[in-house]
């Protein structure tokens, strides 16, 4: 087999990056939502530029055709761009889409055929009944060997939990600390679906108890919560509700340049300095169930491009689809040994005054999971994060240099990693 | 062994007739289940049948309480949660399969490791009717 150094063909950098709200919009198509997001990353580039510039335009999108009952979506984006006739690729690997437009992207420009390309990522969910969105992402697992023994998405992630559970004692808590972390973080970004910490939510639900009459619950703590099966309901054991991502409509934007035109947009440009990808079989095909392979590939060719190591990525936004997921991507990128992550969760090493803060934007479990374009919404978050603008949420007494995301589809038959530098 | 296309409509048809089968590569020996068509590990397009027995541990489950519509239709959900899983076989490789002979509703109770063996669940009638792949602890 033949084995290769990979590298750029030249260096890209992102010059401007936005999101929609993440949420539920009814009456919102997918379309509305990229230009939302297209309005804001317009205004992110600090030079401005002309519309008319951008060459080309991918995006990252799950299943416009199931939600929407629209194919084809790309030239309509483009359109609705008013980038017509530039060309447009949709590109579908699940919820790795945008991750994977990204990196399709980088490498249009690294090729040196555009020198500024638009990436976007879109999902539009909420039209079906959430049955039917069960069934619409249980597509992107094994139509033929897998749905027929019943497993959905959370269950097949739960599978993975109870294989992490049996090696490592990982305990349901331990999910639970993931959750708790994550709408911290979203609580304080505006964007997100669940802008509200477990703590506000338990409040509301006591406040609204109260107000309709009945018995109000006295739960001690966040965890008394999440242990009670009525706020915290079982949905594929042992990941409750508050253990899954929700079922959100968004979009996000990225400009790309080639890195010796940045410049021309922002003084503040985000290099693109390592990026990888790679490709994993059906869950039960594994040989380890506690880990994606397809992960430690992709993060090791972002590594080896980068020429950093795990431990020098000060922050990341990791693929949290599922709690479980979160805990798996960390280990996974060598952020902490196998079966360690979830006491680093526990010393609160991921939290966002923590030794590696994860997630700082609530993931997706709590900013919410549009899932083509969520992806592209991690970019997002390190955008602001490492130019210094992430707000009330910005991670204080660190100069974020280095970055990283990890966008995974399905249960790993993709994984897409980028690192992120700011010069 | 008869020759049948190695694909996933024979593993079913097979699944009908009470047989769990995978694919073998006559050239390497390399087992595949599911059944693949060609030898991704050599190369060679030289396949035959392979019977499993039956038997294997659970490696991986959960029990589902939000279910897809395949299961619903079943009359499985919120009140009637089910569990299924990762099986892997005595002769190695897994498969993903509904899992009976333990109480979803106590899924802490379930273990990994468990032993079981195969069973095959017929649902339908007539033209309708579809054999699914499932492990009794």
């Amino acid at each position: 087999m033949i084995k290769k150094a990979r590298k750029l063909g030249r260096g890209v950098a992102i010059v401007g990056a936005g999101m929609s709200k993440f949420g539920t919009f009814r009456g919102m198509s997918g379309r509305d939502l990229v230009v939302e997001a297209f309005k804001e990353m317009r205004a992110s580039v600090d030079k401005g530029f002309d519309p008319n510039d951008i060459e080309a335009l991918y995006v990252g999108n799950l299943s416009s055709d199931l939600f929407e009952g629209q194919a084809h979506t790309a030239p309509i984006i483009a359109d609705w761009l008013g980038m017509i006739p530039k060309p447009a690729t949709r590109i579908e690997d699940a919820c790795a889409s945008s991750g994977v437009a990204l990196r399709e992207g980088i490498i249009a420009i690294a090729s040196g055929l555009y020198d500024i390309v638009l990436v976007a990522g879109v999902e539009k969910m909420t039209d079906l009944p959430t049955e039917r969105v069960t069934d619409t992402l249980a597509a992107a697992a094994d139509a033929i060997y897998e749905l027929p023994a019943g497993f959905t998405f959370p269950g097949l992630y739960a599978a993975i939990a109870t294989a992490h559970m049996k090696k490592y004692g990982t305990k349901i808590e331990h999910f639970m600390k993931v959750a708790i972390k994550n709408h911290d973080n979203g609580a304080l970004n505006p964007k997100a679906q669940f802008n509200s910490s477990i703590r506000d939510i338990m409040a509301s639900r006591m406040k609204k108890a109260e107000e309709r009459g009945q018995p109000v619950p006295a739960w001690r703590d966040e965890m008394d919560f999440l242990n009670d099966p009525q706020a915290n309901p079982i949905i594929a054991w042992p990941m409750r509700l508050f253990d899954c991502s929700p079922i959100t409509d968004g979009a996000a934007c990225i400009l790309l340049a080639a890195e010796e035109i940045a410049k021309n947009f922002t003084d503040n440009p985000i290099y693109i300095i390592g990026a990888g990808q790679a490709s994993d079989v059906a869950l039960h095909q594994r040989e380890d169930l506690t880990s994606i392979t397809a992960a430690k590939v992709a993060a090791q060719q972002a590594y080896e491009m980068a020429g950093v190591k795990p431990q020098d990525i000060q922050i990341a936004e990791v693929h949290d689809c599922f709690t479980i997921a979160e805990i798996v991507a960390t280990e996974d990128l060598g952020f902490f040994n196998p079966g360690e992550a979830p006491k680093a969760v526990e010393d609160g090493i991921m939290a966002r005054d923590g030794a590696k803060p994860i997630n700082t934007s609530g993931g997706l479990k709590s900013k919410g999971h549009p899932v083509g374009a969520s992806g592209a919404g991690q970019v997002v978050e390190i955008w602001s994060q490492m130019r210094g603008e992430a707000g009330a949420r910005q991670v204080r007494g660190k100069d974020i240099t280095l970055a990283l995301t990890h966008n995974v589809g399905a249960t790993g038959g993709t994984c897409v990693v980028h690192i992120y530098e700011r010069r | 062994m008869e020759q049948r296309e190695f694909s996933g409509a024979s593993f079913y048809q097979f699944l009908g007739e009470g047989k769990l089968m995978a694919s073998r590569c006559k050239k390497c020996g390399t087992l595949y289940l599911p059944p693949k068509p060609l030898c991704t590990r050599c190369y060679s397009n030289e396949m035959e049948w392979a019977q499993m027995k039956g038997k294997g541990k659970l490696a991986a489950f959960t029990t589902i309480a939000v279910a897809p519509t395949l299961m619903m239709e079943e009359g499985y959900g919120r009140d009637n949660p089910y569990c299924t899983g990762v099986v892997e076989l005595e002769e190695g490789p897994k498969i993903s399969a509904r899992i009976l002979g333990v109480d979803a509703k106590k899924p802490e109770e379930i273990e990994v490791g468990t032993p079981l063996t195969v069973e095959f669940v017929e649902r339908g009638e007539g033209e309708q009717k579809k054999t699914f792949l499932a492990f009794r602890a």
